[in-house]
């Protein structure tokens, strides 16, 4: 559906986006994943024919950018970063001005796409109100029904749920995993927790390059194999304990930690191949009249990956 | 063609939501009354021929002041980013834009319609000036509201558009003025550069080719130029 090849951007001398290859396919979810100032929003600008790339080429269905930007514009529904929109306007002029631009020019199906429209954003209630007294949550949304205004087959949207309360996240990502069903999506974040929660895949950019690209599944699985156990003990010193567990596997690190209730000692054991270590640990454990008051295996989240690959970069 | 028409209705009635509009063609009428009627009992003619000579300096201030959003304010609150990501391509916005200011404009000279209503009351009024007058103020308001496009266009803060908006339509409204500070080989070239003898010739009833051809050229430089500037920035 999006191929992107070789894509370049600089400002001036400054290399935002540096040579950066993407494809996505139809019906796919995916994030794009990075710090401030990665280079995310300038890619989906010239993604959505907002800036020139300097170099390179994108490919949308079966149209060219630049010759083919008017076909491409309507193929794509974007929301750009905080959903910019003309205030002084009603939502309700708004979307319809919108509606016109993009070409439903009949006024019965216009009406139709925007009850449509209203239920799947919930705008009902807010139609007849003038777009600078909306709440922040709300802009949003009428950014997202003016994405969706065309019924459109690629949505891109730019960090649209930055600056949101928790409820209001969570609507635009169920929104999001709703449409996500039947169109493409691609939606840029600095937040993991959301890529992780809504992504079918994942696009990890820094510094103008992609240095990760694969399903979210496998991401998380290739951190899966040193994950982090955390044991809390009692009636053990630490000398014996460390001991106790060095002898169980070369292939571990342990590590004493901070406890976190008195009269215990803990330690975080990092290793491979974690469910044969679990099992050891615990039967050396048994053996001892020491009582296991933790025992977890903490799950590393993207967090992780994303660390260390914005950092190795650095 | 469809797409121009959509923007330009869409700019005009922003006009009309925000009190601009009402402020704009408030003082507007309160500037040009003022400036004619004082004068006008005076000299005991049943003319609009002072209006007129007026017209091109308060449109040089006050059609900069229309204009200067056009661009700036878009840019400003980044709407500009949405506008360019729908399916129009830049000719669309420039001349839907610049159709919308030069229509706010003819808005604002509809009330000075009463001027020549009024005088036919107090004398006989020759209707080949008056009508002359109103088209030459058609095109110098479209010529005018091309320049301030394109002054908007090129930066984000309104006020700094205003006052390029300004420079340049006052230098074309005063260029045949100056023209003793010039070298006598391009006394010509300057005179046909500046609008006020254009618009003069069309105001006294006479329509002349070449004048029509003056302002059309100067509205299709500067929405070009607009158009570049579009271009350049993305």
């Amino acid at each position: 559906m999006i191929e992107i090849k070789n894509l370049t951007k600089y400002y001036k001398d400054f290399c935002a986006v540096d040579n950066i290859n993407l494809k996505v396919s139809k019906g796919e979810i995916l994030g794009l994943l990075g710090p401030n100032g990665a280079g995310k929003t300038t890619t989906l600008r010239m993604l959505t024919g907002y800036f020139k790339p300097s170099a390179g080429s994108i490919k949308v269905d079966k149209f060219n950018l630049p010759e083919n930007m008017i076909q491409i514009k309507s193929l794509i529904g974007y929301l750009p970063e905080s959903a910019p929109l003309y205030h002084n306007m009603l939502v309700y002029d708004y979307l319809e001005y919108v509606a016109k631009i993009k070409g439903i020019g009949d006024r019965e199906k216009r009406h139709d796409r925007f009850l449509k429209l209203s239920e799947i954003c919930g705008l009902s209630s807010i139609m007849a109100k003038p777009i600078s007294d909306l709440s922040k949550g709300l802009k949003q949304r009428v950014g997202i029904a003016h994405a969706m205004m065309t019924d459109p087959e690629i949505l891109i949207l730019d960090e649209p749920t930055s600056g949101l309360d928790p409820n209001q996240i969570a609507e635009i990502r169920d929104i999001i995993r709703t449409i996500g069903k039947e169109k493409t999506i691609v939606f840029s974040t600095h937040i993991l927790s959301e890529a992780e929660a809504t992504c079918d895949r994942i696009a990890i950019i820094n510094k103008g390059r992609i240095v990760a690209d694969d399903t979210t599944s496998n991401l998380k699985q290739s951190l899966e194999q040193d994950s982090i156990i955390k044991l809390s003990l009692q009636g053990a010193s630490v000398e014996e304990a460390h001991t106790l567990l060095s002898n169980i596997s070369s292939e571990i690190h342990i590590q004493h930690t901070e406890p976190s209730e008195k009269d215990m000692i803990s330690f975080e054991i990092r290793g491979k191949n974690n469910k044969n270590i679990r099992s050891r640990i615990y039967l050396k454990i048994k053996e001892t009249d020491w009582i296991i008051c933790e025992f977890v295996k903490e799950s590393q989240a993207l967090e992780k990956v994303f660390q260390t690959l914005t950092k190795e970069v650095k | 063609m469809k797409q121009i028409k959509i923007i330009a209705i869409k700019e005009f009635k922003d006009y009309f939501i925000s009190p601009i509009a009402y402020i704009v063609i408030s003082l507007f009428l309160i500037v040009t009354g003022w400036f004619f009627f004082s004068t006008f009992f005076m000299y005991g003619r049943a003319d609009l021929r002072d209006f007129f000579s007026l017209l091109p300096i308060t449109f040089s201030f006050f059609i900069p002041a229309i204009t200067m959003r056009l661009f700036s304010e878009e840019k400003n609150v980044g709407s500009y980013e949405t506008l360019l990501t729908m399916p129009v391509s830049f000719t669309d916005i420039a001349v839907g834009k610049f159709l919308a200011a030069t229509l706010f404009t003819a808005t604002m000279l509809v009330p000075t319609l009463s001027y020549p209503i009024f005088i036919s009351f107090v004398g006989q009024v020759d209707p080949g000036p008056v009508i002359g007058g109103y088209i030459g103020a058609i095109f110098l308001a479209g010529a005018y509201c091309a320049i301030g496009l394109f002054a908007s266009s090129l930066t984000r803060n309104q006020i700094i558009a205003f006052i390029i908006g300004c420079a340049g339509c006052f230098t074309l409204t005063i260029m045949d003025r100056m023209l003793f500070f010039m070298p006598s080989k391009i006394i010509a070239i300057i005179e046909y550069i500046g609008a006020n003898s254009h618009f003069m010739n069309i105001s006294k009833g006479i329509i002349d080719s070449r004048d029509i051809i003056y302002f059309v050229s100067v509205i299709f430089v500067f929405i070009f130029s607009t158009y570049l500037v579009m271009h350049e920035k993305n």
